[in-house]
């Protein structure tokens, strides 16, 4: 509240704006009614109790005792610019207001020879009749509160609108989702950084998928028709050198944002069920297959075994590994906890602090990439355990599997809910 | 240099590690978990010795493996070795593990 100096017929009132309170500036409109106490301070008990909307005419008594009727109206409005100004956050109450300021203003409208009138105050100002300048001065304040709260309502108007738009595009996303569109989490999701890389990785993982499936059926064509070993194998390599395409992919994805592919976002639902690291748990998958590529030979069942044994136990070592991230990131964050001694040193212990755990998020890409590396050698190792044949069986019993839980999602995206 | 294939000989199996290394601690985990009991030494302030692992070819210089005096690799070779066999057979033959 800045202080004014207004000269005025010889008398010189400063600080004219903190001798009468916002009440004035609140009269302008519905942005100051917040009714906080400290606004009241200079208002009398009974002006207070009737509250801020048009609380003008509550308090004209005051506006006798301090204003000079022969100052300026001018001044006056000038007064009330100033306030208006250093207001700006008053609009936000009013919206959980639950009276219509209108209503209030109705009841001193009500009376135009005596708009001091209001309800349950000031008939003792009956006597203090205003002069002719002050009426019209009041009339002009009583104009520019209506304009205000016009001004008001048709904003809150605009949010209202805003709001049912906004209610109206979540449920279409909601329902192109539903139907298997992919779109990216990142307007309403805490992922600031994931932006660029991750929309990318998901329009590269769509089209790898649309590939996947041709290479699928050209297999399965293959497959079902008895095509002879040697076609088949060139197929089957084209079909691994693709599947394998998908860790290139991630590896690239992953430098942008780790935790948008390590977590799994970029699965559909079903599939981070099973999450490990970033993707599929290879010796999972090899205890599903068994069973498709059947007959085996008792050296291909125990080679199997063994393959799976052996990529248990570096899933194992590497889960270990997370774990000790894990721990070691809660430990360098909980260090000095919970209190940063103020200064620069402490500024420089947290600086340290985060500095260490930055670190440590680091080595998140580094257990992906081992992951992935592990799926891509177990199956690598599969192929040398099978024939042909049996590779291609396998690829096309790994592909129908990841698609049964895609398909097992997109039902259960768009399952009806009570 | 020396150091290196120094330390690198006096056990069957042995890894180099950081103690901020969280890869490290993996690859001592599947060592352990085959039954070898790798001599581990923890090089965090040793730059002479991390040049020397690097120019082995050891890329990021930790985990640095090596079985029987040789080296082996990092963790992503330790992996490879592992799923197509060869590093259980190089365990054995180091006499780190009998099966």
């Amino acid at each position: 509240m800045g202080s004014k100096s207004f000269k005025v017929a010889g008398k010189v009132y400063t600080s004219v704006a903190d001798s009468m309170p916002s009440f004035i500036a609140n009269s302008n409109g519905a942005e100051g009614n917040t009714g906080q106490s400290s606004r009241v301070s200079n208002v009398g008990p009974h002006e207070q109790s009737i509250g801020f909307r048009g609380g003008a005419y509550n308090s004209t008594s005051l506006i006798n005792q301090t204003m000079h009727p022969d100052l300026q109206f001018s001044s006056y409005e000038k007064m009330l610019q100033g306030q208006n100004i250093s207001q700006p956050n008053q609009v936000s109450n009013s919206d959980t207001s639950t009276e219509d300021p209108d209503d209030k203003i109705q009841s001193f409208d009500v009376d135009p020879s005596n708009p001091f009138m209001a309800s349950g105050s000031n008939d003792k100002q009956k006597d203090k009749f205003p002069e002719q300048k002050t009426q019209r001065r009041l009339a002009q304040n009583r104009e520019a509160a209506r304009k205000s709260r016009l001004r008001k309502k048709a904003y809150v108007q605009q949010l209202e609108n805003s709001r049912l738009k906004l209610t109206q595009l979540e449920q279409e996303v909601q329902r192109a989702r539903k139907q298997g569109v992919v779109i990216s989490n990142t307007g309403d999701q805490s992922q600031p950084n994931s932006g660029n890389g991750s929309l990318a990785f998901v329009a590269e993982y769509s089209r790898w998928l649309e590939e996947q499936s041709k290479h699928t059926s050209e297999l399965r064509a293959a497959v079902t028709s008895h095509k002879s070993d040697s076609e088949l194998r060139s197929l089957v390599e084209n079909a691994t050198t693709h599947f394998n395409d998908i860790f290139r992919l991630k590896k690239i994805a992953a430098k942008a944002d780790v935790f948008h592919i390590i977590y799994g976002m970029w699965t559909s639902p079903a599939e981070r069920c099973f999450l490990w690291i970033g993707g599929f748990r290879s010796s999972e998958l090899l205890k599903l297959l068994v069973s498709h590529l059947e007959p085996l030979t008792e050296q291909q069942l125990a080679s199997i075994d063994h393959l799976q044994q052996t990529s248990l136990q570096a899933e194992e070592a590497l889960s270990q590994g997370m774990d000790a991230l894990q721990q070691s990131l809660a430990d360098t964050l909980a260090r000095d906890a919970p209190v940063v001694p103020p200064g620069s040193s402490g500024m420089a212990n947290y600086m340290g602090q985060m500095a260490m755990a930055m670190g440590k998020l680091g080595s998140l890409e580094n257990f992906l990439r081992q992951a992935d590396h592990l799926r891509e050698k177990t199956l690598q190792q599969l192929h040398t355990i099978l024939t042909t044949r049996q590779s291609a069986r396998a690829l096309l019993a790994i592909n129908d599997y990841f698609s049964r839980l895609r398909a097992l999602s997109t039902l259960w995206l768009a399952r009806p809910q009570e | 240099m020396d150091r290196v294939k120094d330390l690198a000989s006096k056990s069957a199996a042995v890894i180099f590690t950081k103690s901020t290394c969280c890869m490290c601690h993996s690859i001592k985990a599947l060592f352990y978990d085959l039954g070898a009991s790798p001599a581990v030494y923890e090089v965090d302030h040793d730059a002479d010795m991390e040049r020397a692992l690097r120019r082995l070819g050891c890329n990021p210089a930790f985990p640095a493996v090596f079985v029987g005096g040789k080296y082996v690799g990092s963790a992503k070779d330790v992996i490879s070795l592992h799923v197509d066999g060869t590093l259980k057979q190089k365990l054995i033959e180091a006499k780190a593990i009998w099966f």
